[in-house]
């Protein structure tokens, strides 16, 4: 047991610290350094948020599968099937699969961080945590679902007899990044400016919808080059850091890519693109941390 | 509470500089009405209000601060933004050592986990890494005492057990600093028993505790310093006692002028002053009380009635007496009369106390009613608190 003159020692050894939020650069990195202090706590705060989610349903995780599955059966059957999307998309399961997996990473990072604050108000006004916790936190129960899915498109490219073991499966890992760091970078800047609007979250839905049709998840890319032609709108169009991201996937997963059409040099528009949504990744985070000193009287 | 230990001297451990904090309240949330309320009409339909202004505190680790004030006088704000919860809009505050909030109860804990599952996630939003809260597990379930519930969802808790496995948490989170806001008042008596026994622990290990309450009597009781604020400004800084009696006429001169008590048909004056002293004087135990009503009725009532209690300022009654009881009768009530009552040898505990006044017929119909018209504050020798005088010796006997 500490005695009331060792606690008096060792608190006179301790700097003070500010409560309030560092508004330079500098704040960004003492912010990271806050959020590695409590990545035990982030630990708990996904696991928490994955728990309690299907707590008291009888299925419990299957319920992560089930909506993309059906969500894969829909589109293979009315967009592959029924409109005939699938003409000149061999394998055209995996393909869609490819692209939902990618786009679901991105839109359930977005969609949960932007709820992710105003959900937690609870904790926000009445302790003291570095709020960029929350959007973290869902990025990793989206990532968990992720995961999920990702198993199930290796399955299906099993079963399929398409296994994509070759060098193009390293696709994988630059798509993921570039999903990861703008999800975060948006979901950090919309969880804030939720707090104030609440709009944005409706804004959101419909945001997320527009970017399921803006890429090539259930069309192939060569659709819409054959439309725009090889101009700048195609550019515009490819460089979207999700469509971006979608097409590495399928690069990666889907094994008849090598004959198809893609935008050259993919690799590295990802590469610009994950650097890109690194500087806007800092920038945002500057804008939540000025946002966020009014969070506990907002909420 | 006086502090064993003064051999080492006391850091800081908070400080705030001309910290104010601005609110505004705006009437307007959607995009909708935002839009439409753009510009200069939009300033319309937004007002500032200043919760705190110019805060300049500094304290010591060790001290037990009182925040007291009426509801809106900013105390919990304060402690909010000691507690970094709010950002103050200007000014500065600095602290250090580990932190431990208890605002409104159960933060952090989620409806749907199990007690044992939330208090490893409040333990870690607290600060303690699991291998801490592993080893203090034991402790908080004790503390907390409630049972096999532990593994049960806390959603299904009664608000008690909520509340105690929270403060559970909190205290064993090994905090320097403990901020409290008004959450010792619930829970049945034995668990604020176990509260208040545990802050004493607290005091004795030399952490820092700041607690905002409306218990007058746990202010006084826990605290070595109050600071008294009033519509976001400090007015008394210190001592308790002295903090707790200006706060008192801070809500009486409040509440006249909200009742506009003056003039009031029938009970016109009333006054308690101890014999041989001045109006506002403090009255010592001992003292005879002469409490002195104007009645003005005139209607003609044969035989009435007047009756005079003494309340503490919870409204307790500790002293009632009427001219039934001690057989005088006043004779027609018709024009002016004063009403003088003698109270010889008064001992009352430190404190205010007010004077209700009624005016009643013989079969006990109240004719004029003046409850709180006088007040007056007896004399604080420290010894004691409640509302009884004796003066105390303590001394070991064999």
């Amino acid at each position: 047991m500490t005695t009331a003159e060792d606690r008096y020692r060792l608190l006179d050894k301790q700097p003070f610290v500010s409560t309030a939020s560092v508004t330079s650069l500098a704040g960004t990195i003492h912010s990271l350094r806050e959020i590695l202090r409590h990545r035990e706590m982030l630990g708990l705060l996904v696991r928490r948020d994955l728990k309690s989610r299907y707590k008291d349903s009888a299925l419990g995780f299957v319920w992560t599968l089930i909506r993309p599955l059906t969500q894969l059966v829909i589109y293979y059957v009315v967009v592959g099937k029924f409109l005939q999307a699938e003409r000149g998309i061999p394998e055209f399961a995996v393909y869609i699969f490819a692209g939902l997996t990618a786009y679901s990473l991105f839109s359930e990072v977005i969609g949960s961080a932007t709820s992710s604050i105003v959900g937690n108000s609870g904790l926000i006004k009445k302790v003291y945590l570095p709020r960029e916790v929350f959007p973290i936190a869902s990025v990793g129960s989206a990532l968990f679902n992720f995961i999920m899915q990702l198993a199930i498109l290796l399955l299906a490219t099993v079963v399929t007899w398409h296994v994509p073991f070759d060098v193009d499966l390293l696709y994988a890992i630059p798509g993921i990044l570039v999903l990861l760091v703008y999800g975060l970078a948006f979901g950090l800047l919309l969880s804030a400016v939720n707090v104030y609007l609440r709009d944005i979250g409706y804004l959101v839905e419909v945001l997320l919808l527009l970017l399921l049709w803006a890429s090539p998840i259930v069309y192939a890319w060569r659709f819409v080059r054959d439309v725009l032609g090889n101009g700048v709108l195609l550019e515009i169009y490819t460089d979207n850091p999700v469509t971006l991201s979608v097409l590495a996937f399928q690069k990666a997963f889907w094994t008849s890519s090598d004959s198809t059409p893609y935008p050259g040099l993919l690799l590295m528009r990802l590469v610009i693109a994950f650097v890109v949504g690194l500087v806007l990744l800092v920038v945002f985070q500057r804008v939540f941390s000025r946002l966020q000193g009014n969070f506990a009287q907002e909420l | 509470m006086t502090d064993p230990v003064t051999a080492v001297e006391r850091p800081d451990i908070v400080r705030t500089k001309n910290v104010s904090k601005r609110f505004v309240v705006r009437k307007d949330n959607s995009l909708k009405e935002r839009l439409v309320t753009l510009g200069r009409l939009g300033r319309r339909h937004r007002e500032d209000f200043w919760a705190l202004r110019d805060i300049d505190l500094t304290i010591r680790a060790g001290a037990t601060v009182g925040l007291i004030g009426h509801n809106g006088s900013g105390k919990s704000t304060l402690l909010k933004v000691l507690g970094g919860i709010i950002d103050p809009t200007t000014g500065s505050v600095e602290r250090r050592g580990r932190i431990a909030a208890l605002l409104e109860l159960g933060a952090g804990f989620h409806p749907d986990l199990t007690g044992r599952e939330n208090v490893y996630l409040n333990a870690s939003i607290l600060g303690l890494s699991r291998a801490e809260t592993d080893a203090r597990l034991d402790d908080i379930l004790a503390f907390a005492s409630i049972g096999e519930f532990i593994d049960s969802q806390v959603k299904f808790y009664s608000s008690g057990m909520y509340v105690r496995l929270a403060f559970a948490v909190a205290v064993h989170s090994d905090p320097d600093l403990l901020l409290v806001d008004e959450v010792l008042s619930v829970g049945d008596e034995a668990f604020q028993r176990k509260c208040m026994d545990k802050i004493r622990s607290f005091q004795e290990e030399g952490r820092t505790i700041i607690v905002v309450s409306h218990s007058m009597a746990q202010i006084q009781e826990l605290c070595d310093r109050v600071v008294l604020l009033n519509r976001g400004e400090v007015v008394h800084d210190g001592d308790p006692s002295v903090a707790v009696r200006l706060f008192r006429d801070l809500l009486e001169s409040r509440r006249r002028e909200e009742l506009g008590v003056e003039g009031r048909g029938g009970i016109v004056e009333v006054s308690a002053i101890a014999q041989g002293r001045q109006a506002g004087d403090a009255v010592q135990p001992g003292d005879r009380l002469v409490v002195r009503a104007v009645i003005d009725d005139r209607s003609g009532l044969a035989d009435w009635i007047c009756a005079v209690q003494i309340g503490s300022e919870l409204g307790q009654i500790v002293y009632a007496t009427t001219s039934k009881r001690t057989g005088t009768l006043f004779g027609p009530l018709d024009g002016r009369r004063t009403v003088q009552l003698v109270l010889d040898d008064l001992r009352l505990g430190p404190g205010k106390y007010f004077i209700n006044v009624s005016v009643m017929d013989f079969a006990g119909r109240h004719l004029h009613d003046a409850s709180q018209v006088a007040d007056f504050n007896t004399s604080d020798d420290g010894l004691s608190v409640g509302v009884v005088h004796s003066t105390p010796e303590f001394r070991e006997v064999p």
